[in-house]
This record gives structure tokens, C-alpha cells and sequence, in this order.
């Protein structure tokens, strides 16, 4: 049997086209079928595209590598589901790209920490985290409040997310520009339009400095949505579409 | 001898490179103008630097052309050693930063105050920039100097083409500058070990499929009728992280012209590709790649032929089939189908038995030079270097089950394991190789300083065994106060305490990375001490003549 492994040893392409498929198969069987078992993702209620301010927020927590150290996904244990609430749905992320479930707790899970703290804790954290958790081991990060957030390609951003799958229609890039500037702004004339293109998003000055829309006003809006979508009181975990 | 001068002819790769260069710095230029954010212009300006120095240095390179470079000198094969010095260097340089910002960040982790509160140096930058100075870039270019030297030696045969390999080296270093630079500018696709962003992927895609191809051609024009063991890992490598890398980072642009770009993939679909890809970073750059070095690297050094022919057949087909299945494991009790969960976990456990195959195979290569142990300290610290793959790849299928995933997973737990294959198998695996390729490379009789070696091995080693043993006890002790309950059935801690009881590992792991670095400077200074005044060998390099045939 090892004398016919001799085709392998002999010739390059051989054993490159071997090597290729052997490497092949795993993903294969593990990645494709993710792609059309309508059982993969939940059926749920609630879920909507990040409104332009909280995509913008999206794209800070991803620039500065909060994944390092903090996970978004709830596993279904005991003390988890406890600790953080409902344990996350593959629903939860579907618009996510790219997912950011993490791998390390340095600090706590965030996939719910939508409206579990005030904005004025959020500023006060971000700023400094040691004002408000005296043992806290995460960095400060003032220079966001200081920052204006650069909006220029936020029409963009939508649209190549729309590329990519998430259901963000012409109005919505339309209007991109104009909805994040509303999110921000209580009194905006935009605030009705935002809140019909997307339902049930928070509306405040996140920040507290109404001069300008900076990168913790887009951070905030996205930490105070996370995991608030869905709709638990319609979602059975039981029903036979959602058993995996 | 009284050959005629032959001139060299401008070749087609000559000139073609030259205009590649010269079109590449004219469209980097181009980009600079327009570029829409400040790190795109940065990086497309290094581009430009960098493409038009090459063209410059090339087309000086032709003007001064001189002999015709013979592919045999008096009937030996004349071997291609430029790139594999300078892949060396580079090694070495790296390994020094990337560990350097692996004590920083432990120190953050330890005081928060060493953040700085700057965005460019805070933890969530440091940490791809560290991950990635280990792993690509210093685990990178020990790759590439030992591919390129073992592929030459192993075929007997100088490298196939004469820039090909510079063009790997040089591009491979410079998309390592551009990744890292750019996690400092906050440019991260923000998936674990693929950070970098869509034009540095690109622009790996080119080195790699270049890299593919010198390695391919070298095979193909082989003087030996075999194909060495070392170089099926090689290529199973080579070819693996191509295709993980397209997949993985199969991005969209929002622009040429500016950094940011969007995964296709989402969600939970982008978790299975992510951890497809991030677990196979590790099986097939970490693994398959410095297992070649193992096969040969050891049997060199111990002057032994490889413990077994037929394991390292049964052993590298098994690890390369079972390995791709794993990375499921890294998503149990998440949004991911259990049906994935479970055969990741599977896998990852049949994946102990093909480890255990290649540790066997490494180690049983001693049969007979185990005495070698005692008076070489660069075999003392390649068998180490297996003994501790031996180690991560038992440890590796445990973390992998359930149940103690359920505990380890999110801890400190899979960091301790994590270094224990990083800092033991890949770091002194890949010490081991510098030690015995300096000297051949630049042609010495032996390093400069044995008794140095040994500081290295014992600083590094004590290093190791305080960086793991702080990380299992941090980790599972985290693991224990999460799920700890009152009698009352409370959760007992809040999260914060459970970041508190941290404190005193993460010292001892902070002084465990010092240890390590301060042995990896020690070897930095042998190294240059042997490169620079090292006595010179007489005729053929230590350990020249081939001994490579398996055993039968």
C-alpha cells in the first residue's frame, strides 16, 4: 500500500490536487449547509437593519477592537441566560457583517446590554471606566466624545451593505445622512421618517453635547440597541422551525 | 576557471516586474490623491515608496548585471540563500516587537493605566497587532526562510526563478507593515487572526499565489525522485491558507478608494467561516507549516533519519483531513446549529490521534542520539518544542467537549492553551530552526555561544511554564465564579469581582512574557554575534551533506 503513495511523492501536482480536496471536505460538509437549512436561523419578530447612527457605532466598536474583550453571544447555560438574559439567537446577528460574538470575556457580554445602563453611565464609562467601576480593567477612550463622527460615507456604508444582503431599501440610503443626524437630535424634523424606516429605535442627543454628533453618540445608540430587537413575548423556542 | 563572461539578458520576470513595480507605484499615487480617509492615503503612500524603490532597485540591478548565475558550482547545487537570510532577519525582528506587545498588553490587562487612553494604544488595537506580529509575521517569515532553504536542499536544486523569492520576502514584509500600521490606525476587519483590511488581503493574495508557484517550480525541477516528507506539509500549508484566506475574507469594498470594506458573510454564517478559517490558521500555519520544520530540522539536527516513514504518511493525510472539521468547537452553546457543534467536537477529538502520530514520529527521531540531549542545547529545545505540541494537542481535544468547554470557553483557559502550543511548540520549534540556519546560512562553523542557548532555553522555559500555569488557574477559576451560585441560588459574584480575582495571574503571566522575551533577545544577540563574527567554516556548511532518507 505505501509503494502506491509513491504517485503522491513523485508528482507535485499530484499531491496538490490530493491535498486540495482532502482539505476540501471538512468545509464543505460544516459551511454549506449553514447556507440553505431554513432551520439555521430562527424565525422571529423585531429584527430590523442598524439605523445609520447605530451602523456608525457598529463601525467604532469594530475599528477599536472591543471583540477582544468582550462577547456578544449568550450561550444556553444556566448562569449565562442569569447573568446576561436570554441566551442569543442566530436571528440576532443576521445582519451582522461581520459578526462580532468574540471569543474572550477580558470584560462582560454586551450581546443585551441595550438599555440595561443610562446614557450618562455609558458617557461616564467610555471616558473614563474607573468613575463608575472602580476595578474596572478596560482603557478609557476620550477622545470620543471629542470626535466629530465622520458621516460622509454613511450612504455608502448602507448601500454596500445592502450588497451584501441587509434589507436597507433606496429610501433608506436616501436618507441615510438625514436619519443619523435625526437619531441624534430630539427636536430634528427627520425623527418620523427615522422611526418609520426603523421601528422602535432610540431618539436622544446620546452624548449630551447637542453642538455636535461625535463617535460616542454613535457608539451609545449602538451599545443602547443591542439585543433589544427581537421580540421574545411572539419567539417559541420550542415551535419545530426553531429546533436545531 | 576560464569560462567566458556570459551577460545576462533582461528575462521576461526582470522586465515584467520592473513594470508591475512602475504601474503599482503609478497607481498608488493615484489612490493618495483621492484617497477618503487619512490611513488609506497613508497606506497607499507606502505603496508608492515601496513599489517605486523596487522598480528603481531592480532596473539598478539590471544595469549592473554581471555573470550568468550557475546553477550548480563545481557539481553542487548553488543555492539560493539571499531570501532565506533576509526571511531570517525578519524573523527575528518581528519575533523581538511581537513579543514585546504581547508584555505590554499582558501589563494593560494588569494596569488598566497603560492604555494611555489614546486610541492608537489601547488594548483592542494592541492585541491584533501582537497576535498578528507573532503569528504571520514573525511565525510568517520563519516559515518562509525555512520552506525556501528546505524545499532548495531537500530537491537539490537551486530555487526555480531568481526574484520570485525576493518578491515573496519583500511582499510578504510589506503587507505585514501595512497590516500593522494599520490596527494602530484602528484599520481591522475586526475577525479574529484576519484583521487586516480588503487591499492588504489583495495584496497578500498576489505574494501568496506567487509564493505557490516558487515553491511548485523548485519541486518540479528536483534532482530527487521523492518529494521529502517536510515539503508535503509545505505545500498542504501553502495551498490551505489560500484557501482559507479567499474565503474568510471575502469582502465588498465601500470604496477603492477608502479602507473600510463589509464581509459577505453574516452573522452566524461569518461565525462558522470565521472559526473555519481561525482554527485552520492555527492547524495549517501553526501546525502543518512548522511540523515541516520539525521533519527536518530534528532529523538534521539529531543526525538521526526520521523515526518513521510509514507514520508520516498515515500521520499527514489523518491531521489535514481532520483538521479543517474543527473549528465548530470554538462556537459550542452559541447560535450555531448543535448538528455543527457536534461535529466539530468529534473531529477535534479523532484530531488528538494524528497530533500524537506527528509527536511520536518527531520524537522517536532521537532512537539512538538521546545522549545529543545532554550536550546540545538546540535539540534540547527542538524535542522540547514537540513535547509542548504534544502537550497543546492533548489539551486541545479536552477543551474541544462540551461540557469543559462549557467552563473554559470566554476564560483565560483557552489563552494559557493557546500559548502553551504558541510560546512552546511554535516558538521554540522556530528557535530551534534559527539556531542551526544562521550558522549554515552564513556559512559558520557553529553559533557563536552554546552556553547562551542554554540561557535561552532555561529563561524561556520557566517563562512558559508561569505564563500557562497563571492562565489555567485565572482561567478556570473565572469560569468557576461565573456559574458560582449562593445557597440561595443567586449568582455569587457580580462580573467585576471576577475581574478582580485576575489580578495576581495576570502579574505572574506578565513576568512568565518577560521571561520569554528576555530569551528571545539573548538569542537575537547570538544570532548577530554568530552572523557577524562567527568563525568561518571551511568547506561545506555544518550538516550539508544529506542524511533525509526515511527509515524503512
Amino acid at each position: 500500500m505505501l509503494n502506491r503513495h509513491e504517485i503522491f511523492e513523485k508528482n507535485s501536482i499530484v499531491l496538490l490536487v490530493g491535498v486540495l480536496i482532502v482539505v476540501a471536505i471538512g468545509g464543505l460538509v460544516e459551511l454549506v449547509p449553514n447556507f440553505y437549512l431554513k432551520s439555521t436561523i430562527e424565525k422571529v419578530d423585531g429584527m430590523r437593519p442598524y439605523t445609520p447612527l447605530e451602523l456608525a457605532g457598529r463601525n467604532i466598536y469594530v475599528r477599536e477592537g472591543c471583540y477582544t474583550c468582550h462577547s456578544q453571544m449568550i450561550r444556553t447555560l444556566r448562569d449565562e441566560v442569569e447573568r446576561y438574559g436570554h441566551y442569543s439567537l442566530a436571528a440576532e446577528s443576521m445582519y451582522d457583517h461581520p459578526f462580532q460574538w468574540g471569543s474572550k470575556r477580558s470584560g462582560p457580554d454586551l450581546a443585551r446590554v441595550g438599555g440595561k445602563y443610562s446614557d450618562d453611565w455609558h458617557r461616564a464609562h467610555l471616558v473614563n471606566p474607573r468613575d463608575v467601576v472602580p476595578a474596572s480593567i478596560m482603557p478609557g477612550y476620550p477622545f470620543l466624545a471629542k470626535t466629530r463622527l465622520d458621516i460622509r460615507q454613511i450612504a455608502a456604508d448602507l448601500k454596500t451593505n445592502a450588497l451584501v444582503g441587509v434589507p436597507y431599501d433606496e429610501a433608506m440610503i436616501e436618507a441615510a445622512v438625514a436619519d443619523l443626524k435625526a437619531q441624534a437630535d430630539p427636536e430634528n424634523d427627520g425623527v418620523d421618517g427615522l422611526l418609520e424606516r426603523y421601528p422602535g429605535a432610540n431618539v436622544r442627543d446620546f452624548d449630551g453635547d447637542p453642538k455636535m454628533v461625535t463617535e460616542l453618540d454613535a457608539l451609545i445608540a449602538y451599545l443602547q440597541m443591542l439585543g433589544t430587537l427581537v421580540d421574545f413575548s411572539t419567539f417559541d423556542a420550542k415551535a419545530d422551525v426553531n429546533i436545531r | 576557471m576560464a569560462t567566458a563572461i556570459q551577460r545576462r539578458p533582461l528575462s521576461i520576470g526582470e522586465g515584467g516586474l520592473i513594470a508591475a513595480m512602475t504601474v503599482a507605484a503609478l497607481v498608488c499615487l493615484i489612490v493618495v490623491a483621492k484617497a477618503e480617509d487619512q490611513a488609506m492615503a497613508f497606506h497607499a503612500a507606502l505603496a508608492t515608496l515601496a513599489s517605486g524603490a523596487a522598480a528603481f532597485l531592480l532596473i539598478k540591478r539590471y544595469t549592473e548585471r554581471g555573470e550568468a548565475i550557475p546553477q550548480e558550482i563545481n557539481g553542487k547545487p548553488n543555492y539560493q540563500l539571499g531570501p532565506v537570510k533576509l526571511a531570517t532577519f525578519f524573523a527575528v525582528f518581528w519575533g523581538l516587537a511581537g513579543f514585546l506587545v504581547g508584555l505590554v498588553i499582558a501589563l494593560q490587562l494588569a494596569f488598566p493605566v497603560l492604555n494611555f487612553d489614546l486610541p492608537w494604544t489601547t488594548f483592542g488595537r494592541l492585541r491584533p497587532l501582537h497576535t498578528s506580529a507573532v503569528i504571520f509575521a514573525f511565525g510568517g517569515n520563519v516559515l518562509l526562510a525555512t520552506s525556501f532553504y528546505v524545499v532548495q536542499r531537500t530537491s537539490r536544486t537551486r530555487i526555480a526563478g531568481e526574484l520570485g523569492s525576493w518578491f515573496v520576502v519583500w511582499g510578504y514584509n510589506f503587507f505585514i507593515l501595512i497590516a500593522g500600521t494599520g490596527y494602530l490606525l484602528g484599520v481591522t476587519q475586526s475577525k479574529e487572526y484576519a484583521e487586516p483590511e480588503w487591499y492588504a488581503d489583495l495584496w497578500l493574495t498576489i505574494v501568496w499565489v506567487v509564493y505557490l508557484l516558487v515553491f511548485l517550480a523548485t519541486l518540479w525541477k528536483r534532482k530527487e525522485p521523492h518529494i521529502y516528507v517536510a515539503n508535503w506539509f509545505y505545500l498542504a500549508f501553502i495551498v490551505t491558507i489560500a484557501m482559507l484566506h479567499l474565503v474568510n475574507n471575502a469582502t465588498i469594498p465601500v470604496s477603492v478608494f477608502g479602507t473600510k470594506s463589509y464581509i459577505v458573510w453574516s452573522g452566524m454564517q461569518d461565525a462558522m467561516t470565521q472559526w473555519w478559517y481561525g482554527h485552520n490558521a492555527v492547524g495549517f500555519f501553526l501546525t502543518a507549516g512548522f511540523l515541516a520544520i520539525m521533519y527536518y530540522f530534528v532529523p538534521k539536527r539529531a543526525d538521526r533519519p526520521v523515526y518513521s516513514y510509514r507514520l508520516s504518511i498515515v500521520h499527514f493525510w489523518s491531521l489535514i483531513f481532520l483538521y479543517i472539521w474543527a473549528g465548530p468547537h470554538h462556537l459550542h452553546y452559541t447560535a450555531t446549529p448543535q448538528w455543527a457543534q457536534t461535529l466539530g467536537m468529534t473531529f477535534s477529538i479523532m484530531l488528538w490521534m494524528p497530533s500524537w502520530g506527528g509527536m511520536i514520529n518527531g520524537l522517536m527521531t532521537l532512537s539512538g542520539a538521546w545522549d545529543k540531549l545532554r550536550t546540545d542545547p538546540v535539540l534540547r529545545m527542538l524535542v522540547v518544542s514537540v513535547a509542548f505540541y504534544g502537550m497543546s494537542t492533548f489539551e486541545g481535544p479536552l477543551m474541544s467537549i462540551r461540557a469543559v468547554n462549557s467552563l473554559s470557553h470566554y476564560t483565560d483557559w483557552t489563552i494559557g492553551h493557546v500559548h502553551s502550543g504558541a510560546l512552546g511548540w511554535v516558538g521554540f520549534v522556530s528557535f530551534g530552526a534559527l539556531y542551526c540556519l544562521v550558522p549554515w546560512l552564513w556559512n559558520r562553523k557553529g553559533l557563536y555561544s552554546l552556553k547562551l542557548v542554554n540561557w535561552h532555553f532555561w529563561t524561556a522555559t520557566i517563562g512558559i511554564v508561569l505564563y500557562i500555569s497563571a492562565m489555567w488557574v485565572s482561567g478556570i477559576l473565572q469560569g468557576l465564579m461565573w456559574r458560582s451560585y449562593t445557597a440561595l441560588g443567586f449568582l455569587e459574584y457580580s462580573f467585576i469581582e471576577t475581574v478582580e480575582a485576575m489580578h495576581p495571574f495576570y502579574l505572574i503571566r506578565a513576568l512568565g512574557g518577560a521571561l520569554f522575551l528576555i530569551g528571545a533577545v539573548i538569542m537575537a544577540y547570538n544570532l548577530w554575534m554568530t552572523a557577524r563574527h562567527g568563525e568561518e567554516a571551511e568547506a561545506e556548511p555544518v550538516g550539508a551533506g544529506a542524511r533525509l532518507q526515511p527509515a524503512e
